[in-house]
This record gives C-alpha cells, sequence and structure tokens, in this order.
C-alpha cells in the first residue's frame, strides 16, 4: 500500500532531504501490552490478520503453544510462550504478543537502502512501504528484536504496521480493539506511560516487586511498550532483549566505511583528473621505436 | 591505426575477452552496489529496471565475475609474481608518476602496479564473492545467523570500496600510459611502446625473435 499522506514523516529511508513536516500537532502514540493480564487467546493474532487480510499457511504443530512457530511475512503478531519457574518454586506461565516494536530511532531504516521504503511518521508509527521495498533483507540487519522477514514469494520484508492505516483515521489497531482482556491498550504515548505506572503500582502491591514498564532508553524508546511482571529480566519472556540496540557492526557501516569510503572514491577520483590535466599522459615517441628496432637488429645479429 | 608489421602481441584474444567480460561484471557490480550502499548513488538503481531487479540481478553478475576473474588468474597468474625489481619499483613510484620511469631498474611484462592490482582483486573478489553469498538474502537468508550477516555486510561494503579503490587506480593507469587501451581491446602494442614501458620483456622477446603470447603469422594485419 502507499504511504499515508495524512501524516508526516519524521525519518525515510535512504533519503538525504528534509521530509515534509507542515503539520505540527501530531502526538506521539503507543500501544501498552500488560503481559500481566494476557490470556493468550490468540485474538489478537487472528485480528491482524483479519485487518491486514493476512492468510499465511497452515503448518505441522511443532509441539508448543506458539502458532505458528515463528513470526514471517503474513504473521505480524504472535503470541509466545515462556514456561519460568520462579523463586519459590511455582511455575509462571510468561505469555508476550511479539511484533515490531516501532522503536523511536529504527534500526531498520537505519540500514534500509531503497528510498522511501522504510518509513516513521510523526506519530512514532515505522511502516514498511512495499511499493519501495528491494529485498535485499538489510533490515533484518537492522533490527534489534528480530522482527522483519522477507517473503520468498514477493521478495518484499513484512512487519506489524501499528495498523496504520485505522491510526491515521483516529481508529485503535485491530489487536487492541479486539483483546478480550484489556491486555492490550492503545493512545497516546504520554497516557499510555501513565496508564502503565498504575498499573505496575498494582503488580508491586501483589508482590511482583520487580514489575516494571518495557520502553527500552537504547533506542530511544518504542511505540511498543510492555508492563512485565518481570521488568528486571525481560529476557524470560521468550527472549525478549535485556538491552536491545542496533549492532555497533552497523553503525560501523552507516556513520564510518560510509564517509569514509565517499572521500576515498572523491580523492582517488580527482587525484587521477589532477593528475591527467598537470602531468598529462605517459606516450611513446619516434625515439622509443627507433630505439626498439635497433635493440631488435643487434639482437637478431648476434 | 591498423596493425604495423612488426607489432608486439600483448594479450592475445581470448585474454582480451575475458578481461573485458570481468571489466564489465565489475562495473555493473560497482553501479548496482553503490547504489544500495549510500544514498547518493539510489538513482543508480534506474539502470538496472528498478530497486528490486537491481538487488535480484547483482548476486548473479557477482557469480559470473568471478568465474570470469577465475580464467584471467588462471591466464595472468605467472607474469605477476613479485621480484625483487618491484620492491624498487614502488619505493619509487614518485619517479614513476613525474614520468622518470628510465631511473629505476627495467620493468618485466608487468610492472609492480599491475602486479599489485593484480593480487589486490585476487583477494578482494573471493572475500567480496563469499561475503555476498552470506548476505544474499534469497538463498542463504536462512543459512547463517544474523549476527554473521552483519558481519559479513560490514566486510562486503569494506572489500567493495577497496576493489573500487584499486580499479579507479587501474582504469587511470590505463588511461595514463597512452596506448595501454589499445592493448587491452585490439592486442598488440609497438616495439617502442614495449621498449619504454616494458622493457626487460622487450628484450627477453628480442633474444628469442618472438612477437608475443599469440606468435601466429595469421592474427596479424599485414
Amino acid at each position: 500500500m502507499a504511504d499515508l499522506q495524512s501524516q508526516n514523516y519524521i525519518r525515510r529511508s535512504a533519503t538525504t532531504m528534509t521530509p515534509p513536516t507542515t503539520r505540527s500537532n501530531v502526538e506521539e502514540v503507543a500501544k501498552l501490552i500488560d503481559v500481566s493480564r494476557c490470556i493468550g487467546c490468540k485474538a489478537c493474532q487472528s485480528a491482524c490478520m483479519e485487518w491486514n487480510d493476512l492468510r499465511p499457511e497452515m503448518e505441522e504443530f511443532q509441539g508448543a503453544y506458539e502458532n505458528p512457530h515463528d513470526l514471517n511475512p503474513g504473521v505480524w503478531t504472535l503470541m509466545r510462550f515462556a514456561e519460568y519457574e520462579n523463586d519459590h518454586g511455582d511455575l509462571e506461565w510468561l505469555i508476550r504478543k511479539d511484533g515490531c516494536m516501532h522503536c523511536e530511532d529504527p534500526g531498520c531504516l537505519k540500514a534500509c537502502p531503497a528510498p522511501g521504503a522504510i518509513v516513521q511518521y510523526a506519530n512514532g508509527i515505522v511502516d514498511f512501504i512495499s511499493d519501495a521495498c528491494i529485498g535485499c533483507g538489510y533490515c533484518i540487519k537492522g533490527c534489534p528484536f528480530n522482527i522483519p522477514r522477507v517473503s520468498e514469494k514477493d521478495h518484499k520484508s513484512y512487519k506489524c504496521t501499528l495498523c496504520s492505516d485505522r491510526v491515521a483515521v483516529g481508529l485503535e489497531p485491530a489487536c487492541v480493539k479486539t483483546c478480550p482482556t484489556g491486555a492490550i491498550m492503545f493512545g497516546t504515548k504520554a497516557d499510555m506511560k501513565d496508564w502503565a505506572e498504575e498499573r505496575i503500582e498494582e503488580l508491586k502491591e501483589r508482590g511482583f516487586e520487580n514489575a516494571g514498564l518495557y520502553d527500552p532508553a537504547e533506542v530511544g524508546g518504542t511505540h511498543v511498550m510492555y508492563v512485565l511482571h518481570h521488568a528486571d529480566k525481560p529476557s524470560l519472556y521468550s527472549g525478549l532483549p535485556d538491552k536491545p540496540h542496533i549492532s555497533a557492526i552497523i553503525g560501523l557501516w552507516k556513520h564510518v566505511l560510509k564517509p569514509v569510503a565517499l572521500l576515498g572514491i572523491a580523492f582517488a577520483g580527482i587525484g587521477s583528473l589532477v593528475h591527467a590535466i598537470v602531468s598529462g599522459p605517459m606516450e611513446t615517441d619516434e625515439e622509443d621505436e627507433a630505439e626498439a628496432r635497433k635493440e631488435m637488429e643487434r639482437r637478431g645479429k648476434s | 591505426m591498423s596493425r604495423p608489421k612488426d607489432a608486439i602481441t600483448r594479450y592475445k584474444a581470448v585474454s582480451r575477452l575475458n578481461h573485458w567480460l570481468t571489466g564489465i561484471c565489475f562495473v555493473l557490480l560497482m553501479l548496482s552496489g553503490l547504489a544500495m550502499f549510500h544514498p547518493y548513488f539510489s538513482w543508480l538503481s534506474f539502470l538496472f529496471g528498478s530497486g528490486q531487479w537491481m538487488r535480484a540481478i547483482h548476486p548473479w553478475i557477482g557469480c559470473l565475475l568471478i568465474a570470469s576473474f577465475l580464467g584471467l588468474f588462471i591466464q595472468f597468474w605467472h607474469h605477476n609474481l613479485w621480484e625483487r625489481r618491484d620492491t624498487e619499483w614502488v619505493k619509487n613510484i614518485d619517479k614513476v608518476i613525474a614520468k622518470k620511469e628510465e631511473e629505476l631498474p627495467e620493468v618485466g611484462r608487468n610492472n609492480a602496479g599491475q602486479k599489485g592490482v593484480f593480487w589486490a582483486m585476487a583477494l578482494l573478489v573471493p572475500v567480496l564473492f563469499l561475503s555476498g553469498l552470506v548476505i544474499w538474502e534469497y538463498y542463504f537468508g536462512h543459512a547463517t545467523s544474523i549476527e554473521a550477516q552483519r558481519i559479513a555486510l560490514l566486510i562486503h561494503s569494506a572489500a567493495a570500496i577497496g576493489a573500487i579503490l584499486v580499479w579507479i587506480v587501474h582504469v587511470y593507469a590505463a588511461l595514463w600510459v597512452k596506448y595501454s587501451m589499445r592493448a587491452m581491446i585490439r592486442g598488440w602494442v609497438t616495439p617502442g611502446w614495449a621498449w619504454k614501458h616494458h622493457r626487460a620483456w622487450f628484450r627477453e622477446l628480442a633474444e628469442t625473435g618472438s612477437r608475443g603470447p599469440e606468435a601466429n603469422p595469421r592474427n596479424r594485419t599485414p
């Protein structure tokens, strides 16, 4: 689908121009996933498929509650189930709705080489504009959360859009609308943080002393946040990164190699041109031909 | 200018074809690679139809290049073995640039600069090929870990920049030394050219009365 002109971009992949910025009254949005309220019903997965017209291929049973077993180009959100034995020897079933976190500083967008294939709207949503996607998979390398998936059919990369189309016209994302327990909330980022705070207080009163908000600062915060009962150990929740960050290798590539390469190529090119103009070509003249003939005759005689 | 009677063959037809196949592949890879490397060059993707086509065809051209380069390597490696006089040449590169090559030891079939280009490419082409396989999303996207692909991406771009710099030197040298291009397109040089730029090689040929690697008179234009 095309981009949403009703929203300003604040970032656009592989672009050096300033994106349009005239709309100034846009509030940042966020989805808040309260893991402690989730019952693992997968209604959000169904709603996502329903709204986005996704019908992923049926898979074999893999021996776990995840269905399908991983995100794929047709599965933009996925309930992940982890069994955790706490310090009291009790079993906790930690269920996390996985999907794009909509980072404030998106690694996918940073790594993307296709102009305008990944954009970030002023409301914070990070969206893939499939039209411009070239299917190189660099977004996968840029992402700290292992979210984007490239389709083998159309060679385009896909992930959760945070229902950017719904949000643009003032609706909540499909998963939020459908969640039967109110575990998924949507609103301005500020409101969601306030709401999370109340909820975290409740959880602490119930004995989850490490309850907290997952809004990792390493990626500038995210527009999908979790309330976790064990915010001190996010990795308990099916490998949610404790400290997600854009790989330093991507930084080396984008911030060091790119300018060095441009300078190097420019230096070599301009240097050659200057030398050509100042020094002129290395030519062979009649004298050389005569010398060569002499040499050949001399050798011929001996 | 048609080939003079006393011309010396420098590159056989098969070597020339092999060289230009490699060269065309290299230029296409460079253009598409730069387009995927830096937004300044994104517009180059239109040369390949679209970004999608460019992304799809780039690795295949790479496969063709390494096969073609292997042909060059087999034909040319023995011309590029490093000798003591090459070190001397490199140490006095300023004299070469100032066109005072006369003051240096006589040059064999290839000078140290040509050998440097050869061995740099002999190193960089396989590095580019192997790192390129790792980041070939369509076939090998699931073959390695994402972290391995990140490293491969960095190696691939760094090696590519290295190869482009070597290529600029290679192209400029070919343009700078007059009639090098004719040698690589038509295959022959005048005795004076060989005398001036590759005197040791010329003396070897004169010694044996040879006219170069393709000493077949039928290939000569009268």
